[in-house]
């Protein structure tokens, strides 16, 4: 090929780039999301589960979403130091100049990306990460996952109002989202009458502990009921394992969690262990509403009849429906973060979970929570049965301004 | 000694470290990271390549002197980040002195071990006393003062903080380069080589560990700091064996014991991590460790060895024809 | 409770945590110990041999014991390429230049497996007679966990009736001592390293599925438990195949006990006792001088 034929070629290239840049404006306004998530590392296991939604989300409402066109540009923020993550964050808004920054998994992923997302100006939608002072750190940061003063509050009510127990022993994993889970269920348990014997850190985040001599420990301590935070994968399922083999409920211990002990797509694994087991979550897969019915059936349709959402999957859903909403909302001008933002503050949206509203003071999710049983259905699948539906649920550490939560002098 | 004479090419690094600057600024976040990684392999150079100290807990200097400058700027004790890399490199040579006065008897596998699990035992530490570290969620945000008064840190370009990193890596690596020359360095050398021989010459070898462990920990410390300084957070994640694995790859990978092998490895290692996870976000491991695979097949002593054989092999022959 | 079932509950948690150790660490002794090889992608074998034998039986249907079965001949298998093709050229380098190569080893499994099955948790499903509560008698106990434990001593005493008693052992304890001595007494020192290697290698198979249970399975296995595997290896001593069992033995019990009755102290207690035992025998507490 001649230097000649290749600048021809060049500049053909060029014009037909200006030609289809100036009709696309036309058409279909490109929105470019820069989506933060660990594609490896120890949270890697989720990350498909949110791409797998957000997928969903766009070939499903495809017409909701026109006249945009939304790109999302994945980047890894591999293992939860931060460092990774804010580097993402960095380099999404300054070499591929995204509209939007959504994602983050693990809680310090988004602490130290918030000075970025604040610097940026752009609206920064959290999809998962679920320490509740996060919201706090910088005013573009919107969420639509969960926080774990939500779950656990409420399962520390209905622990004393509903399965009457009055005493209780917490095991937790020993990191942020696990304290959170301890805080907020001893406050709540405690000011309805109950009283936490004991607290047991079981271990970290990453390798999963042997779980026998801590529920050793609480067989010998005979609470009603164990309380267990764990993060949902392998060490969900250690847990459920490891509490029916040890026969801990028929020495007359209930274990109850957040639904975190039994997430959707591993619950059929967890086998008969899991049954009866009670746990308080927004949101699970047999959910009777309209919205779930049609999102689990298109997800089995598009995955496979044995995969399962689960509640990081509806996290992402409702993060992406909310940045669209935002888009036609400041009619395609989503790239100014404070208009993007404001446009959030009190928009209400029917979720697979429920109906659910950014509080417009705290731009966190307010939500429902449902008190759930694992039962045994009839086709010989286990299923998730609400007991009772709590609505509205804001995250109490920010309503009652405890510890981080409160605000800085 | 005509080693130590200064050589052209030694300019090369810097000139490239301020070329990078000019060239990418939309890069400078992810240069900072890799600037902060070179320090530390060069600071595990002194002591593995230099002394063969075996370790795979150097991240627990490196997170003393991150924790130092995070806790002390989180709470507003103390901002100025210049000597806040000095305060960083004092505590973490602190605690490199007394672990070495324990740990350098033994050598090897034992070595290996004691140090990995003296640096775990750091990392729980920090978790439990979360409420003053942050724990795993880290401290958010931290305070920096400006360098010399004027110059502001930026949280999205990082520009002002690649050039203060570049600045403070320069200083570090004179020193790291006057040390290895020195007596003290070749008998560092000399007892890496033949630690017997050493003994009956009277050498005070262990003594001689113990300081080259010391200022090895207090550089890993200010590498640490500089971390902290230049991302603005710090949580356990810098006590993990992550850290401490990724940095000995990298020095193995660039070459151990001849300086400049910290900049070849830590380039090499974060751009092919760095740009294989921009295009493959789930599936850069492979290609990178392919690399790695292929380096350790093929190369003794990593790149700059791979890169001594083929220059002996086809190099210009000294001796004219 | 009375203190006969307390003791007994705190023995039997605390061997079946450490028999767990020993089955996935032995073959990382035996590599270490014989062959003097920085194995770090012990874990990624071990890992192999897990999702062989999960997903044989949860997508083909095999029974438990031949899943076990076909984990340790598939892990085996595949090790025998990986040693005649790659480890094999490594033998004579520094552990240095060994510890990179694995480490690649690793991340080229964690990603292959990320790529091929995907990154979520896989789960074992146990035949209904190991789960559940076994009656001993005197007390009632996790099923799965007595179960190890008889599995575990069957694999250690059939490993020391192999070094102690048959021919091959022999030339392996040998080799071990004195290689160029083994080699001019014709002993096929290469050949010998592959039947360890592939028997090491297997051995981890079989515990990352046996230990599944216990320590879960992801693509993030050989790095999340690394630590552990050197632990035991490391203590038990380099090159005492039997002290690794017994070393696992004892820091699974004592760190049970500690983590019972102190359960504050969260994960410290291993790491203590590692740093505690090395100093007071740097050879690890069944290790030859030396070595």
């Amino acid at each position: 090929m001649s230097r000649h034929t290749i600048a021809v070629i060049a500049a053909a290239g060029a014009m037909a780039i200006a030609a289809g840049g100036a009709t696309s404006q036309a058409q279909a306004q490109d929105v470019k999301i820069g989506l933060i998530l660990p594609y490896t590392g120890p949270g890697a296991e989720l990350s498909p589960e949110m791409d797998k939604a957000i997928d969903l989300y766009q070939k499903l409402n495809a017409a909701q979403i026109k006249p945009y066109k939304l790109t999302i540009i994945k980047r890894d923020s591999k293992a939860p130091n931060g460092a990774a993550a804010k580097i993402d964050a960095q380099e999404l808004l300054t070499q591929e100049k995204v509209d939007v920054l959504a994602g983050w998994i693990y809680s310090p992923d988004a602490i130290a990306s918030a000075p970025v997302v604040t610097a940026g100006k752009r609206l920064g939608v959290i999809m998962n990460a679920g320490t509740a002072f996060i919201t706090n750190l910088s005013p573009y940061y919107v969420r639509t996952s969960f926080t774990l003063w939500q779950s656990s509050y409420v399962m520390g009510e209905e622990a004393a109002k509903y399965l009457h127990a009055k005493t209780a022993v917490v095991a937790y994993t020993d990191y942020p989202p696990g304290k959170d889970a301890l805080n907020a269920f001893k406050y709540a348990f405690e000011h309805n009458g109950g009283k936490v014997i004991d607290a047991i850190p079981a271990g970290g985040p990453e390798a999963t502990p042997d779980f026998t001599p801590f529920f050793q420990r609480v067989k010998d301590e005979h609470p009603n009921v164990l309380f267990v935070f764990v993060p949902a994968g392998d060490q969900a399922t250690a847990v459920v394992k490891t509490f029916a083999a040890l026969g801990m409920k028929a020495a007359g211990t209930q274990l109850i969690g957040t639904g975190d002990i039994v997430p959707d797509d591993l619950l059929q694994g967890m086998g008969e262990s899991a049954v009866g087991l009670i746990t308080v979550h927004h949101y699970n897969a047999d959910l009777d509403n309209p919205q779930n019915k049609a999102f689990v059936a298109a997800w089995k349709k598009a995955y496979g009849p044995d995969s399962t959402p689960n509640f990081t999957s509806v996290g992402a859903w409702d993060g992406i429906a909310a940045i669209n909403h935002a888009l036609h909302a400041t009619k395609g001008k989503i790239d100014d973060g404070a208009a993007a933002v404001k446009s959030l503050e009190g928009w209400k949206f029917n979720s697979p979970q429920g109906p659910i509203e950014i509080d417009p003071h705290t731009r966190d999710i307010v939500m429902n929570e449902y008190l759930d049983q694992v039962v045994k259905g009839s086709d010989g699948k286990l299923h998730e049965k609400v007991l009772a539906t709590f609505h509205n649920v804001k995250d109490q550490c920010k309503e009652l301004a405890i510890g981080p939560c409160a605000p800085k002098k | 000694m005509r080693r130590h004479r200064l050589r052209w090419w030694e300019a090369l690094p810097w000139i490239a470290g301020l070329a990078f600057y000019f060239a990418f600024p939309d890069y400078l976040g992810f240069g900072c990271d890799l600037l902060v990684t070179i320090l530390f392999a060069l600071s595990l150079d002194l002591a593995l390549g230099y002394a063969g100290i075996i370790t795979l807990g150097h991240g627990a200097f490196f997170g003393v002197g991150a924790y130092t400058v995070g806790m002390l700027a989180s709470y507003n004790i103390w901002t100025e980040p210049i000597t806040g890399l000095l305060l960083a490199a004092a505590v973490a040579g602190v605690i490199g002195f007394l672990s070495g006065l324990v740990l350098l008897r033994t050598t090897g596998l034992t070595l290996l071990m004691l140090t990995l699990c003296t640096m775990t035992l750091l990392y729980e530490a920090a978790n439990m006393a979360a409420a003053y570290t942050g724990g795993f969620d880290g401290l958010p945000s931290l305070p920096i003062s400006p360098v010399f008064g004027v110059f502001e840190f930026n949280p999205l370009y990082a520009d002002t903080q690649y050039l203060f990193a570049l600045g403070v890596i320069l200083v570090c690596f004179i020193f790291v380069r006057i040390l290895v020359y020195s007596p003290f360095g070749q008998s560092l050398t000399g007892i890496r080589e033949n630690v017997l021989r050493m003994h009956a010459i009277g050498s005070p070898v262990r003594r001689r560990l113990i300081v080259c462990y010391t200022i090895s920990a207090a550089l890993a410390g200010v590498a640490g700091g500089l971390s902290a300084q230049t991302t603005a957070f710090v949580n356990l994640a810098v006590l993990g064996l992550d850290r401490s694995a990724t940095v000995l790859i990298v020095l193995i990978l660039g070459g151990y014991g001849r300086l400049y092998g910290a900049f070849i490895g830590a380039v090499v290692y974060l751009a092919l991590e760095h740009f294989l996870a921009q295009i493959y976000p789930a599936a850069w491991q492979l290609g990178l460790g392919i690399v790695l695979v292929l380096i350790a097949l093929f190369a003794r002593n990593g790149i700059l060895g791979l890169g001594e054989t083929l220059w002996q092999r086809f190099g210009p022959r000294r001796a004219a024809p | 409770m009375n203190a006969v079932a307390d003791i007994a509950g705190i023995v039997l948690g605390g061997l079946a945590a450490g028999t767990v150790l020993f089955i996935v660490s032995v073959g990382l002794s035996v590599t270490m110990g014989l062959m003097g090889f920085v194995n770090l992608a012990h874990g990624a074998l071990a890992m192999f041999g897990g999702y062989v034998i999960v997903l044989s039986m949860n997508r083909a249907h095999f029974g438990f014991g031949a899943a076990l079965a076909l984990g340790f001949v598939a892990t085996a298998a595949l090790s025998v390429v990986l040693e005649r093709m790659l480890y094999r050229r490594l033998y004579r380098a520094g552990e240095l230049d060994q510890v990179l190569f694995t480490i690649g080893l690793i991340f080229i499994f964690i990603a292959s497996t990320i790529i091929v099955v995907g990154s979520e948790t896989q789960q074992l499903q146990l035949p209904p007679a190991l789960s559940g509560q076994f009656n001993l008698g005197f007390i009632q106990y996790r099923a799965y966990s007595i179960f190890l434990i008889v599995v575990g001593f069957l694999i250690a005493l059939g490993i020391w009736l192999t070094f102690e008693r048959s021919r091959i052992g022999g030339q392996i304890r040998a080799t071990v001592d004195n290689r160029r001595m083994a080699e001019s007494l014709g002993i096929d020192v290469d050949r010998l390293f592959t039947i360890t290697f592939a028997f090491g290698s297997g051995m981890a198979g079989i515990g990352g599925g046996l230990g599944a249970e216990f320590l879960g399975l992801d693509p993030q296995y050989p790095l999340k438990y690394l630590v552990y595997f050197l632990i035991a290896v490391s203590v038990g001593g380099l090159g005492s195949v039997i002290g690794v069992y017994y070393a696992s033995l004892i820091l699974g019990i004592l760190d049970f006990v500690l983590t019972l009755y102190l359960p504050k102290g969260g994960t410290i207690f291993i790491y203590a006792l590692t740093i505690l035992i090395l100093l007071a025998r740097p050879q690890g507490l069944f290790g030859r001088k030396g070595l």
